[in-house]
């Protein structure tokens, strides 16, 4: 008895400063937003702000903004995708074929870009991207000739400087799940004449599973939100709904539309994310 | 026992008695009213009321210590106003700003018998219903300037006269647009000849900035953004602030020549303004002189580069070839000017809408 009170004490003392800290930083701000989100106005420097929900009205109101919803979306899908293409078997090497010192050398390189300030980063892809730009011109120098192109300012721009960005979660995510399979299965699995391709198909790819939709959630989430690479880099075709929530809080300074579409996006990933519930929990519970 | 207690009591008391001493000396230092000497300054920083030499020369003059603090935007500005009455002396305040201030009862009233320099101002920017509120003067007319478009000269040769330059086809895709709501429904409201501030036919206004799509390379937030992209070619024609288009050329060296189209460009004009229960209104009125003068104006546009004066006699000491008496010296230009006005939080709101509308459209 007094022991399971003891215990039960000690989890209290551990987790409470915890959710103390989340209840102070997260939970009350966005409980702010929320009110906010059905003003009329923001309610500072004397401002009378009525109860309203023409916030949310607006976005059925305006078809722009749900165009902008689904270009967010669609950016955040071909973000994801870039980043399992590249960081997926970038993990496999890593976990599975290289060892020693190369392997804390390359672990080193995937989480430089952590170190480096994501402005910088980005800036950076605009000297990379543009026309007569550093791409451009190593593809001049070795066909020469060929028409010159510069991907800056264009979607695809938005999509490399966000995939780059996000990349390293997705190696990490996978590279931890997929080295804590053992080797002996798979040299089983070989014993028993099944091809690489088999073993891949049959024993690592669903064994990785969970970091593999670890590394999607994190990566699909905060890249529907982004605003700061679309801007920069993606000139015209910049514009995403989390450009026109900063727009709505630094320019107009309409607190209450900014805070209406933040929580609409917000609902539409936990939307996303209860529909594909089922499947994480199968896969996550492994982990 | 008592003898340890009333020992450890004193520098109890000690204590007490210093931070009673520390927070009436604090208090003191907050609310004591500015000393006589004393001028203060509200303006944004670097531009132009804080040049050194220019300070040292007033407060030579006038005996009065000069004193600057500075805001970031306009409704900060109004906010510093607001929560420190009896605290600053001048004021800078946009013109579209002044009404609002002086609604609030943040301004007094000029004597403009007291200005230097006074009589030299441009009638149009000193005697502007902006500034001349109720028939009393609460706005000197200190600076101003125009938001239009450059071009690159060595990529075009026949300079351009009209704002549907930027809808021509021939230069789709080597436009560079600035992304700002009220600024780009001002230019379409002009193209289309309506009120810059207060378009009546807003669908006119959204179609023309539809038609942009084609134009437009990228857009720019900042004078060192558009001179990076103009180096490197991104734009050959785009929007850009008469001031910076001067430094651009003058500190920079590019080539870049500045257009007042023949439909009208996007006037603006900033005001020195004394703030209600100035602590010592005869030192605002000197400084406010000094700064329209011929004297502090030409050697603050030659040295660092300034917005145009709204001192004709000042902008007339120019050298012949600056740029603030070649391009904006130009009379039937300046008669072609629409001039910002206020907006209100609604107005400010649905031309973000429209923007964006745009935008999005653009993107697809």
């Amino acid at each position: 008895m007094n022991l399971v009170r003891r215990r039960r004490l000690a989890v209290f003392g551990l987790t409470a400063p915890a959710y103390l800290w989340l209840a102070l930083t997260i939970l009350l701000p966005l409980s702010a937003m929320l009110f906010f989100s059905f003003l009329t106005q923001a309610p500072f420097g004397g401002r009378q702000a009525e109860l309203t929900l023409g916030q949310y009205g607006a976005f059925l109101d305006k078809a722009f903004y749900r165009t902008l919803a689904w270009r967010s979306l669609e950016l955040g899908f071909y973000v994801t995708l870039g980043c399992v293409a590249i960081g997926y078997p970038a993990a496999l090497a890593l976990a599975k074929y290289v060892k020693g010192r190369w392997r804390e050398a390359l672990f080193l390189l995937i989480v430089l870009p952590f170190w480096s300030n994501a402005l910088v980063r980005t800036f950076s892809w605009t000297m990379v991207l543009r026309g007569d730009g550093l791409v451009d011109r190593m593809v001049q120098a070795v066909f020469p000739g060929a028409p010159s192109f510069g991907l800056l300012f264009t979607y695809p721009a938005i999509v490399v400087g966000l995939v780059h960005s996000f990349v390293p979660y997705m190696i990490l995510t996978c590279y931890i799940s997929l080295q804590a399979i053992d080797d002996s299965l798979i040299e089983a699995a070989r014993s028993l004449g099944a091809s690489a391709w088999a073993v891949f198909r049959r024993v690592v790819l669903p064994l990785s599973l969970p970091g593999l939709y670890a590394g999607v959630v994190l990566i699909f989430v905060p890249a529907i939100g982004s605003f700061m690479e679309p801007r920069i880099l993606g000139g015209p075709a910049g514009i995403m709904l989390g450009t026109v929530i900063e727009d709505q809080f630094t320019v107009v300074f309409n607190w209450p539309l900014g805070a209406a579409l933040s929580f609409i996006l917000l609902a539409i990933v936990l939307a996303i994310l209860a529909l594909a519930y089922p499947l994480l929990r199968r896969n996550l519970q492994v982990a | 026992m008592s003898e340890t207690k009333g020992r450890s009591r004193a520098p109890t008391i000690a204590i007490v008695a210093a931070i009673v001493v520390a927070a009436a000396v604090a208090a003191y230092v907050l609310l004591r009213p500015s000393a006589p000497g004393e001028l203060h300054v509200l303006n944004w920083q670097g531009y132009g009321t804080d040049e050194a030499w220019a300070v040292a020369l007033f407060e030579e003059r006038h005996g009065v210590k000069v004193i600057h603090d500075n805001f970031n935007s306009e409704q900060e500005m109004l906010t510093k106003l607001r929560t420190s009455p009896g605290t600053y002396d001048v004021v800078l305040i946009n013109s579209a700003f002044t009404e609002q201030a002086v609604a609030e009862g943040v301004l007094q009233p000029i004597d403009s018998a007291k200005i230097a320099n006074f009589a030299d101002l441009s009638p149009a920017l000193r005697d502007s219903p902006r500034f001349n509120i109720d028939g009393k003067l609460y706005g000197v007319a200190w600076v101003w300037g125009v938001t239009s478009f450059a071009y690159n000269t060595d990529k075009i040769a026949s300079p351009p006269d009209s704002i549907e330059t930027l809808w021509d086809p021939q230069y789709a895709g080597r436009i560079g647009w600035r992304d700002d709501a009220v600024e780009s429904v001002s230019l379409a409201a002009i193209a289309t000849g309506q009120d810059m501030n207060h378009p009546a036919d807003l669908d006119k206004v959204r179609e023309k900035l539809r038609a942009l799509k084609p134009q437009i390379k990228t857009f720019w937030s900042s004078e060192d953004e558009w001179n990076k992209h103009f180096t490197a070619g991104d734009f050959d024609i785009a929007v850009y602030w008469s001031g910076s288009a001067a430094r651009s050329k003058k500190a920079f060296n590019l080539p870049v020549a500045f257009v007042i189209p023949k439909e009208g460009a996007i006037g603006w004009f900033d005001g020195l303004s004394i703030a209600k229960d100035a602590p010592n209104p005869a030192a605002a009125h000197a400084f406010i002189g000094f700064m329209v003068s011929p004297e502090f104006y030409v050697r603050w546009d030659n040295e660092v580069g300034a917005p145009a004066s709204a001192n004709a006699a000042a902008n007339n000491q120019l050298p012949a070839d600056a740029f603030n008496r070649v391009v904006l010296g130009d009379a039937a230009a300046l008669e072609r000017l629409q001039f910002m006005a206020p907006l209100t939080d609604e107005e400010r709101a649905k031309y973000l809408e429209i923007w964006e509308e745009t935008k999005t459209y653009f993107a697809q």
